[in-house]
Order: structure tokens, then sequence, then C-alpha cells
């Protein structure tokens, strides 16, 4: 998903910033507040990111023949919530932006949106909804993480339609060019990437229940009753 | 220890079907990321060039995969260090509470 240096023309780019920065901003200020306050889920805190770095850097191949990288923003969206993991997010484009030449110091604002924060926005929304309709918890954590990560990808490709439309057919048919790279490409990781979500959200009940209750993951009710399961 | 099998599950059949997809024919295993270059090299007529070049490129892949596994164990540090934290709290919190009872 990583919009690669210089590949996005003004204004595309700035507009990217524009949408990104303040979210990020907001980001910010909740994660402060989460340092401050509530300092028993900074641990949590600390492996969500941690999470994002390990399988935004591991690139794996599919069944197209080609390879790319799972995201890893679903565990930060279901536990913090969007506003916080977009910071997660942009801290290892960042590092890949300036270390790896992955991604870009001009593209970062596209980059940020699509990994940061539309696809932690669906992974929340689909959790809540999930846990709303009654789902198990681990089902509504895989399609989540899933679906966040499908999102993600999703989006690059609406951004590099929107900076690069096609002379006939316009952005739509650049849309599926670009979706045409990804989609196919990016489902089996997408699957990947939500079992590995689930399995830790199965550690962190067993763990450290009391913090997912805090963070108003699941209710306490829900907690005890997947502890005693154990699956 | 079900849901570590149907994860393990879910890993071989991927590893599975990337075995069965490398030996049915000649693939570069490229990234995805760089592809889309050649689609806008298609959609502009090879016109566009980035305006904008990276500050510091890897000198080599053996540096760039470097880098990565830097990345991935910096991660995986992190997750080993709090997960065993927790683990380590909740023995300890177990035992606690078995003396007590005990006493």
């Amino acid at each position: 998903m990583h919009i690669m240096e210089g590949f996005l023309p003004h204004p595309w780019w700035e507009i990217w910033f524009a949408l990104s920065l303040p979210v990020v901003a907001y980001g910010v200020y909740r994660m402060n507040l989460i340092i401050k306050e509530r300092r028993d889920t900074l641990p949590l805190l600390a492996v969500s990111g941690a999470f994002i770095f390990v399988l935004s850097s591991l690139k794996m191949p599919s069944v197209t023949g080609s390879c790319s990288h799972p995201t890893g923003t679903g565990m930060g969206a279901i536990l913090f919530g969007p506003w916080i993991t977009s910071v997660l997010s942009m801290i290892v484009l960042i590092y890949q932006a300036l270390f790896l030449a992955h991604g870009g110091l001009t593209t970062l604002g596209a980059n940020t949106f699509s990994m940061g924060i539309a696809g932690p926005l669906v992974g929340y929304l689909v959790y809540k909804a999930s846990m709303k309709s009654g789902l198990n918890l681990y089902i509504a954590v895989f399609l989540a993480a899933m679906l966040a990560d499908c999102a993600t990808y999703l989006v690059t490709a609406l951004q590099l339609a929107l900076a690069f439309p096609a002379a006939f057919g316009g952005v739509l048919t650049s849309f599926k060019a670009f979706l045409a790279i990804f989609a196919i490409t990016q489902v089996p990781l997408a699957v990947v990437e939500g079992a590995i979500t689930a399995l830790m959200f199965k550690y962190f009940i067993q763990l450290r229940g009391d913090v997912l209750v805090k963070l108003n993951v699941a209710s306490a009710k829900v907690i005890e009753k997947l502890r005693e399961a154990s699956l | 220890m079900k849901l570590e099998l149907i994860v393990l599950a879910v890993i071989v059949v991927f590893v599975t079907v990337f075995a069965f997809v490398s030996s049915t024919g000649n693939h570069e295993w490229g990234g995805s990321d760089d592809q889309s270059e050649g689609v806008i090299a298609d959609l502009t007529g090879g016109t566009y060039q980035p305006w904008f070049h990276s500050v510091w490129e890897p000198p080599s892949s053996e540096i760039e995969s470097l880098l990565f596994a830097l990345q991935a164990a910096i991660g995986s540090i992190i997750i080993g260090y709090f997960l065993g934290y927790y683990r380590a709290m909740a023995k300890m919190k177990a035992a606690k509470a078995t003396e007590e009872t005990k006493g």
C-alpha cells in the first residue's frame, strides 16, 4: 500500500496531508491522555505499535506470484480506536520512508490516510458492529483485522486512481487497473493477518482481560465467558 | 489450543498455496507496491516522472533486508517482553492467592 516517493503529483499529496494531519494530531492528544491517565493500558499500546512494526515488515508471497505485506493495524484499532492507531501507523511509515526507501515523505500523508486512518476506521466499525450483533469475539477480531487490511489497499488504489485518471474511462478505469494489482494478492494476506490478530486477543484475554474491559473492548461478562471456555 | 490449531491450519494452507503457485509457473515475486509504478507508466503513457526522490536508499538489497529484519526484531522484542511480563504477573498473583488460602 506504500505509494512511492514522488509518485503523487500536486495537488494530491497536499490533499492527503491535509486530511491526515488533523487526525494524527488529535490522535497524539488522545494518546497523551492515555499515557497520563490509563497507565495500566500502556503495555497494550506498546504491543499494538509493535504489532504494526512486525506485520508491515513481512512481505509475503501471495497467490498471484507477487508479494505484499499485511498492515497490522486492526489490533490497535480494536483496542485504542482509529485516532491513536493513526499515530502508531505514521511512526512505522516514517521509519520505512527514511530507512527503507519504502513509501516516502511526500506520500506520507496519503499512506498514513490509507494505512493509519481508513483501515483502522473500517476495522473499528466492523468490530463494534460484530460485537453488537452478538458474534464471538475472536470472529469479530478476525473480521475487523482482515477488513482493515483490505480497506487500506482499496483506499491506496483509489488514491492512485484519483491522481492518475485514465485518458479513456477516467478514475474508474484506473481504479480497476490499480485494484487488479492489490485485490487478489491482498486477500490471502488479510486472512492470515485476521487469524493471527485473533490469536493475540486470546492471550490478551487470558492475561489481562481486565484491561480489555477498561478499554471497552468487551464487557466483563463476555471476557469471563471466553476465559472459562479457553478456546 | 483450538484457536492455535485453526491459525496453524490457516498458515499451512497459505504456505501450501505458495508452494503450489511457485512450482507451477514462473513468477517474479515482486512487490505489489512496485507494480503500481508500471500501471502509472501505462496510464500516463510513460510521461510521469516522480518529482521527489527518497532522501536515502539502502545501498543494496542486503542492507534493505537487514533494515526490514531490524524492524521486525524491534516489534517482536516489545511484544515478547510485555506478554512475558503479563504472564509472570498473572502467575505471581495466582501463587499469592493459593498461599493466602493455605495460610
